[in-house]
């Protein structure tokens, strides 16, 4: 829904300082501003810092983060760019301020959704109570992709599925906070929220000296923390590590990075093997054990003799040492089902089933193409809808029903009515924007989401914000990297203002 | 430490060595060309075909350019990067071996040899090699000799620095006995070399320079350039840091610190193979070496350099699949060793 009355270009003139003189809101929630124009209360103090600085000064600060970004080797590496080629992610210096009272609102949504998930994947591993209840048909379960059969009856360290969780959630027109997707597989971009942090620092001291900003430094620490926690029984001194698929994968700055600061060995497949079902690494010194795996490869990359055949990244022989309980992995095998965006349609219900609560932070409206009555609908909409396959991640696989071609969409109507268990529809929502720097237009409205890093472990702990992402080209809803996505900094506050 | 970080770890630290190296060697000789008049093309090919040689890479040179100028010689060794040992690749191929390990590495490390790649990519290195080889090749010894300082002053003294040092000090050893072997043509076969010509002293000072070694022989020596002084000096002298003899010492110290094992003893064909070159340097005159000739010493010092390197991948880095039993076994063997000859008598054998 648009906004009925977009504040006066002159209302915001009045409001803001110099450079964001020519900065209009349209129609859409805007972070910052609100519907009368005025600076939203939790903006003001950055603003008022921020007013200081001159746009000379603007320019030559942001040139000298992409440069340290660059030097650093803070980048990601393009797929499909014969030259290998790594960029920088893009990042806005204009931070996104969350107020304590929002954020409080926010935690509890995640805490409350994790935990749920995590009984559910329990109970569909184990006893599959909600099916037999019948408060999920049993036919979307077992035809999830990412559903295990190898994996029911297994036990699982301290019963965790999901340990590291990076929930996708947007703003819609007036404001209020959507759960888009749960990533409960391996997310990325939990560096960059420490990272982009450490640049703004260096880069605006003076506004962060006043304070006010909650510290997100902890992370590691508490990612280590959990990865401990998860240990094999009796193991009191676990030697952890995370395994990368290589230096060639786009997320492999984060795997370096994180290891780091966690002081664990960063391993390869090539540099584990299993034997009697206990899993060792090769080292200068011969074989050293290794109890708890941070794995940042997919289930089916995993073990060549269980899941792809084909798979070199893996370790021949290590679901069976983890079935045997020798070794710990995070996140567990299996948890990819709550991934699939059928399963997302009964997040709610699940959040109802095992704590009896309503969800704090309710869910997109959501369509399932294999349900009839929703199925016609979908088809008869495709113009309003955006449609996305139950298992893409990415920005691929889907179908923004309202900025598409009619052969765009016609294809999509092949595709649903020939594959309905794999297809969703939602609303297209509005989602938020944020003043951002914006080549050759100076601040500018873009749309943003924000992904939170939620840890499951002894306790649930999540660092105060997590990495906004926006979508730089003008009017554009796809906020991912690899599709001219950037990010922001996210600060939330001790306070309201 | 992982076996593939101290693979990484060596060979980042031999393509920083080999960098600077064939920087030094292609700036010493394009200066050398200046102090010549009227060379014809046949006597420029015959010069720079031996630096190409030297690298021991004539063959893809040969395939990649029909003819041999300074150009085509220079673009190869620098530029090309279909050659994998030119200046262009090794960078790369360090900051490669970097990056798979960067968390192992320092920061200031990490930053130091991105930056040097970044330059190397950028429009700015070929602009300043049009403009001004010499400071070019200055940006890439600075760049090397940075590095160096910055592992010195900022690495651990750990596994990984000692592998670093093996590879830094295996690769100069290799170098400055490619460089020294420049010259061959020019000596006879066997025996020492008579006083060289003018024209031949440059050639003679230009080896020099290209082992940063000119200094330290005008001191020793004066300024007057002797073969047999140079070779002396490049590969016996035990205070010179290029010399061969200096490097393969501190190779076989470094390589002892890895195993624990004391000098004069081996764990591995690694320790033995540094052990035995070492000494045979250490008890060998530069009149030996022309006795057999010093292209065939040069060769036959190259190949055991090579076997080391080989030696040193088998002890540490390539691991065989070992069974449990193995393993065990190997457990229980070393805990042997430790509790002293009077209980090392063969297990019984088994049922």
């Amino acid at each position: 829904m648009a906004n009925p009355r977009p504040p006066s270009r002159d209302a915001i003139a009045a409001a803001l300082p110099e450079p964001f003189r020519k900065y209009a809101t349209d129609a859409f929630f805007d972070e910052m501003i609100t519907g009368e124009g005025t600076v939203r209360q939790h903006y003001r103090h950055f603003l008022k810092h921020f007013a200081a600085v001159t746009p000379a000064e603007f320019d030559a600060k942001r040139r000298a983060v992409d440069l340290a970004f660059l030097r650093q080797g803070v980048t990601f590496n393009v797929y499909g760019d014969s030259q290998g080629a790594e960029r920088i992610f893009p990042f806005d210096l204009v931070p996104r301020i969350i107020p304590a009272e929002e954020w409080e609102h926010i935690e509890a949504g995640l805490v409350q959704r994790i935990t749920a998930l995590n009984l559910f994947l329990h109970d569909i591993y184990h006893e599959q109570n909600i099916i037999k209840d019948g408060t999920i048909p049993a036919h979307y379960v077992m035809s999830a992709k990412h559903f295990r059969r190898e994996f029911v009856n297994v036990k699982v360290p301290r019963d965790i599925y999901i340990h590291i969780c990076g929930t996708d959630i947007i703003r819609d027109d007036k404001g209020q906070y959507l759960v888009l997707e749960d990533n409960a597989r391996c997310p990325s971009g939990v560096s960059y929220v420490l990272e982009n942090r450490r640049a703004l620092k260096r880069t605006f001291p003076e506004i962060f000296e006043a304070g006010g900003v909650r510290p997100v430094e902890s992370y590691s620490n508490e990612l280590l923390k959990m990865l401990n926690y998860i240990a094999p029984n009796g193991v009191a001194e676990p030697n952890v590590v995370l395994l990368t698929p290589g230096v060639y994968n786009s997320a492999y700055f984060e795997h370096t990075y994180l290891a780091r600061q966690m002081g664990i060995e960063i391993v390869e497949g090539r540099d584990l093997l299993v034997r009697e079902q206990k899993v060792f690494m090769r080292t200068t010194k011969g074989l050293q054990p290794v109890h708890v795996i941070y794995r940042r490869i997919d289930d089916d990359f995993l073990d060549p003799t269980v899941f792809r055949k084909d798979s070199a990244l893996g370790v021949p022989g290590l679901v069976n040492a983890y079935r045997a309980g020798n070794v710990s992995l995070a996140n567990s095998i299996g948890t990819g089902v709550a991934d699939d965006k059928v399963m997302y349609y009964f997040v709610p219900r699940i959040i109802k089933y095992y704590l009896d609560q309503e969800p704090l932070l309710p869910n997109v409206p959501t369509y399932l193409a294999s349900e009839d009555a929703d199925r016609k609908y979908m088809l008869e909409n495709l113009d309003k809808l955006v449609v996305k396959a139950a298992n893409e991640a990415g920005g691929y696989g889907m179908l923004m029903g309202p900025h598409a071609t009619v052969a765009e969409r016609e294809e999509f109507r092949h595709r649903i009515e020939a594959d309905p268990r794999n297809y969703i529809g939602q609303p297209m929502i509005s989602l938020s924007r944020h003043p951002t720097h914006c080549e050759g237009e100076g601040f500018a409205g873009r749309h943003i989401d924000l992904r939170p890093f939620i840890l499951y472990g002894e306790k649930t702990v999540i660092i105060p914000g997590g990495l906004t992402r926006v979508a730089l080209r003008k009017g554009s809803l796809v906020v991912n990297s690899s599709q001219g996505g950037g990010s922001k900094e996210t600060w939330v506050l001790y306070g309201n203002h | 430490m992982l076996s593939r970080v101290a693979n990484s770890l060596y060979w980042m630290s031999r393509y920083i060595e080999r960098a600077e190296s064939i920087a030094r060697l292609v700036d010493v000789n394009l200066q050398l060309l200046l102090d010549f008049r009227n060379l014809d093309d046949q006597a420029l090919g015959a010069h720079w075909i031996a630096i190409v040689q030297s690298s021991g890479d004539e063959e893809l040179f040969r395939k990649l350019h029909p003819k041999t100028t300074g150009q085509t010689v220079t673009q190869f060794l620098v530029f090309q990067a279909e050659n994998p040992n030119s200046i262009l690749s090794s960078i790369a191929q360090a900051r490669e071996n970097a990056r798979m390990v960067r968390d192992q590495i320092t920061v200031e490390l990490w930053e130091e040899i991105n930056r040097v790649y970044l330059f190397l990519y950028s429009p700015r290195a070929s602009e300043l090699w049009r403009e001004s080889p010499s400071d070019f090749f200055l940006t890439i010894k600075n760049g090397s000799l940075l590095l160096q300082g910055l592992t010195d002053a900022t690495v651990v003294r750990n596994e990984g620095w000692f592998f670093m040092q093996c590879g830094r000090y295996l690769e100069r050893a290799d170098k400055t006995s490619r460089i020294l072997d420049v010259r061959h043509a020019s000596l006879p076969a066997r025996g020492v070399p008579a006083a060289p010509t003018q024209a031949d002293a440059l050639g003679w000072s230009a080896v020099l320079r290209s082992c940063s070694a000119w200094d330290a022989y005008k001191a020793l020596h004066g300024a007057e350039v002797e073969p047999a002084l140079v070779a002396e000096l490049l590969l016996l002298s035990d205070e010179f840091p290029r010399s061969v003899r200096f490097a393969v010492r501190h190779l076989n110290t470094v390589l002892r610190r890895i195993s624990g094992v004391h000098e004069g003893r081996f764990s591995n064909d690694a320790e033995k193979l540094a052990g035995r070159l070492l000494a045979e340097l250490q008890f060998s005159t530069v009149e030996d070496i022309f006795e057999i000739g010093l292209h065939t010493y040069i060769d036959v010092a190259q190949a055991k350099l090579n076997s080391i390197g080989e030696a040193l991948f088998q002890a540490y880095i390539f691991q065989p699949f070992q069974l449990q039993e193995e393993y065990e076994l190997r457990q229980q063997e070393e805990q042997q060793q430790q509790t002293g000859p009077e209980r090392s008598l063969p297990p019984p054998p088994r049922a």
